[in-house]
């Protein structure tokens, strides 16, 4: 992916290359919300990331304006405000993501690929498949190897979250505000709890597991084990 | 120091100006008033004298009309010597004098043409034995009798005289007095009110230099300064608490948050000093000093929240929240969490109760609460469940999670059946960075109760901390809008 960094904090723009480019994106950088405008009007990237604090055109203005002119990339927006009705703000002003500084690097790479799938994937698709499993999003049924699994209605819609990312690392904080709609420290290990119940429905006396557990990250679905 | 008024200071009270107004209203008021006293009651004395004087006349010139003139200067003779008698004299047409009571007699002859009375200076003629007479002063009319005889009677003023003069020197000790009284409440006022003002002032300056258990001086008099004292005395209680406060969780932060600094410091330090042989240890290191900062973060953030909804005055971000719902979505969230830890999760949620709030902080509120519940709420330990009923496959421990409401407002109560807290150390709870484990081997900061109390205060909603015998009942009252 082509990602685009809009941050004033030169280590921290350096930082985020490093790690980009490591997972195998070509990131571009940019200082100042002016230039992030210039660039991101000249290239075609697949994700934004722009800080909220810019020097010379604040972040969400440079978002709103990119929006005006019809840019439909999708954008995470960082920022050290961490408060509810901060991120409400972001997201208004035409963010697609918020997330709050200090970041795990993991985070911010899984909301990444998270949005760049997104825009390959915009169309709806009404069945999701990883290996044998088997998600209808009409009938709201679930099948493993043609046999029915019976889940509750929230491990339904944690099962569509995952396989709608299938192959992408699903960190517990995506978890719970996009599957709970929850913006806050739940403190324990709530989700890695329902995660559990849910692989001892889908993936219980297969040979093969599907949910797997990414150490300091969180969790993928797929069919292939690398 | 300028405990001791200056002159200055004393003119720039507003005691000054008022004294000033009062003196100068009070001043030209008696002015007026003593003024149109004294001008109504001479004339008063003037038309009383002239009556006299005409009436004098009249008689005098019936006695001359009816008898004869050697009757009339009898009759002056007889008067004229008398104790408080009228001035007469009678001359003949070229002005010899016939008869009368008087030496000397000065006026204007212009004035005496005139039908109105006028004023005269004249000697009394004494019995010889009173030497020394002075010329007093009259007021006369002048009548010409038949046959060319012209008789002046007149009345002597000096009485009349004496007493205005009387009245205008008692107006004049009046001022003096007034406005010597008036400078001395002004002196009195001023230095009262700066005596209060420099007290209060100096207070402020001590409060301002850094001593927060000073107080402004209440004198119990009940006056504006004592009210205004006390509102100000009740503002520095309230900016004491908040400095108490401050400096507390300035005490913790440094201790809670510079251990496991210090800690991370340290084995990256060790780590530097001899690095290990293979990178999966290096890489064990690495990842335990991320987990540390990873718990700083959230103690930041969980700080900065308290904070923040401590400092928030409520209703901002308040709207109307289904209670009963959130509760309910908060129990499913957590049930997989309880059974987890062997624990069961019972609810008993009354439906549709609503209230004024923010859905995000009551659930970080209940979240934390039913984190603690399954944290500490354990039945019993190991050791005392083998002495139990063995056979029961109860689970380890229940968490209650009640809900109800009466008259505008709900009640929450979250309960846990496990040991308690002791009754002392039950108000020591909620306080930031107090941890009941004393091994502080849980997982935690110590702040859940205190986010908890600040976000119960924020909706206007009160934390109480009971024992449910056995277990701990965290009771919290929210009200409801009407």
């Amino acid at each position: 992916m082509k990602v685009l960094v809009v941050e004033d904090d030169v280590e921290a723009a350096a930082y985020l290359q490093r790690g980009l480019a490591e997972a195998g994106h070509a990131v571009d950088l940019a200082e100042d919300g002016v230039l992030g405008g210039a660039k991101a009007g000249e290239n075609d990237y697949d994700v934004l990331i722009v800080d909220r604090m810019l020097p010379k055109k604040d972040g969400l203005t440079l978002i709103a304006e990119l929006r005006n002119t019809g840019k439909q990339v999708p954008i995470l927006v960082l920022s050290a405000l961490s408060q509810v009705d901060d991120r409400v703000k972001g997201l208004r002003a035409g963010g697609d993501d918020y997330l709050t500084k200090p970041y795990a690097f993991t985070e911010l790479l899984a909301r990444v690929e998270a949005l760049g799938r997104r825009k390959q994937t915009a169309e709806f698709e009404a069945i999701y498949r990883v290996g044998d499993l088997v998600l209808d999003r009409l009938s709201h049924t679930v099948t493993r190897n043609d046999e029915k699994v019976l889940l509750q209605p929230r491990e339904f819609r944690l099962l569509e979250y995952l396989m709608r990312h299938a192959g992408q690392v699903v960190t517990r904080t995506m978890l719970l505000e996009n599957v709970w709609d929850y913006h806050f420290d739940p403190q324990t290990n709530v989700i890695d709890v329902h995660i559990s119940r849910l692989r001892g429905k889908i993936d219980k006396g297969f040979e093969k597991p599907l949910l797997h557990t990414v150490r300091g990250a969180g969790y993928v679905i797929r069919a292939d084990a690398e | 120091m300028s405990s001791v008024p200056t002159p200055s200071r004393l003119v720039r009270t507003t005691a000054f100006k008022l004294t000033l107004v009062y003196l100068l209203v009070f001043a030209a008021l008696s002015l007026g008033l003593i003024g149109y006293i004294s001008a109504t009651t001479s004339r008063l004395f003037d038309r009383q004298l002239e009556d006299e004087i005409d009436r004098e006349i009249a008689q005098l010139d019936r006695v001359y009309r009816t008898f004869s003139l050697f009757q009339v200067m009898r009759t002056i003779n007889r008067r004229g010597y008398r104790p408080g008698a009228s001035v007469y004299h009678l001359t003949d047409f070229s002005g010899n004098p016939l008869a009368g009571n008087v030496s000397d007699l000065i006026f204007e002859p212009d004035l005496a043409a005139q039908a109105d009375a006028f004023p005269v200076r004249y000697m009394r003629i004494r019995p010889s034995d009173e030497g020394g007479d002075v010329s007093h002063r009259a007021l006369a009319k002048l009548v010409v009798l038949g046959g060319g005889y012209r008789l002046l009677v007149g009345r002597d003023v000096e009485d009349r005289i004496a007493f205005s003069t009387i009245i205008k020197q008692s107006i004049r000790y009046a001022i003096v007095v007034v406005v010597a009284l008036a400078l001395l409440s002004w002196l009195f006022l001023s230095r009262s009110v700066l005596r209060k003002v420099d007290a209060v002032a100096a207070s402020s300056r001590q409060i301002v230099a850094g001593d927060l258990s000073r107080r402004l001086p209440v004198d119990q008099s009940g006056d504006e300064f004592d009210r205004l004292a006390e509102s100000v005395n009740s503002m520095l209680d309230e900016i004491n608490r908040l400095h108490a406060g401050l400096q507390e969780v300035s005490q913790n932060i440094a201790h809670d948050l510079k251990t496991p600094l210090t800690r991370v410091r340290n084995r990256l330090d060790e780590t530097m000093r001899a690095p290990p042989h293979s990178p999966d240890e290096l890489r064990a290191v690495l990842a335990a000093a991320s987990d540390e900062c990873d718990q700083l973060i959230r103690i930041f953030e969980a700080l900065l929240t308290i904070a923040r909804v401590e400092s928030q005055s409520a209703g901002l971000t308040l709207s109307k929240t289904d209670l009963s719902a959130l509760l309910a979505d908060m129990a499913e969230f957590y049930e997989p969490a309880a059974e987890d830890v062997g624990m069961a999760l019972e609810l008993e949620i009354a439906p549709a109760v609503t209230i004024m709030g923010e859905p995000n902080l009551l659930r970080t509120m209940i979240a934390n609460l039913i984190d603690n519940a399954l944290k500490y709420g354990k039945a019993s330990s190991p050791a005392a469940d083998d002495t139990g009923d063995g056979g029961d496959d109860a689970p380890a421990g229940r968490v209650r999670l009640t809900l109800t409401q009466s008259d505008g407002t709900a009640h929450v109560t979250v309960r846990d059946y496990g040991k308690g807290v002791a009754a002392a150390d039950r108000p020591r709870l909620s306080d930031r960075f107090v941890r009941m484990d004393a091994s502080r081997s849980k997982p935690g900061a110590g702040l859940g109760l205190s986010m908890v109390k600040a976000i119960v205060g924020h909706h206007g909603g009160t934390l109480r901390l009971d024992d449910a015998a056995p277990g701990l009942a965290v009771k919290i009252d929210l009200p409801c809008p009407s």
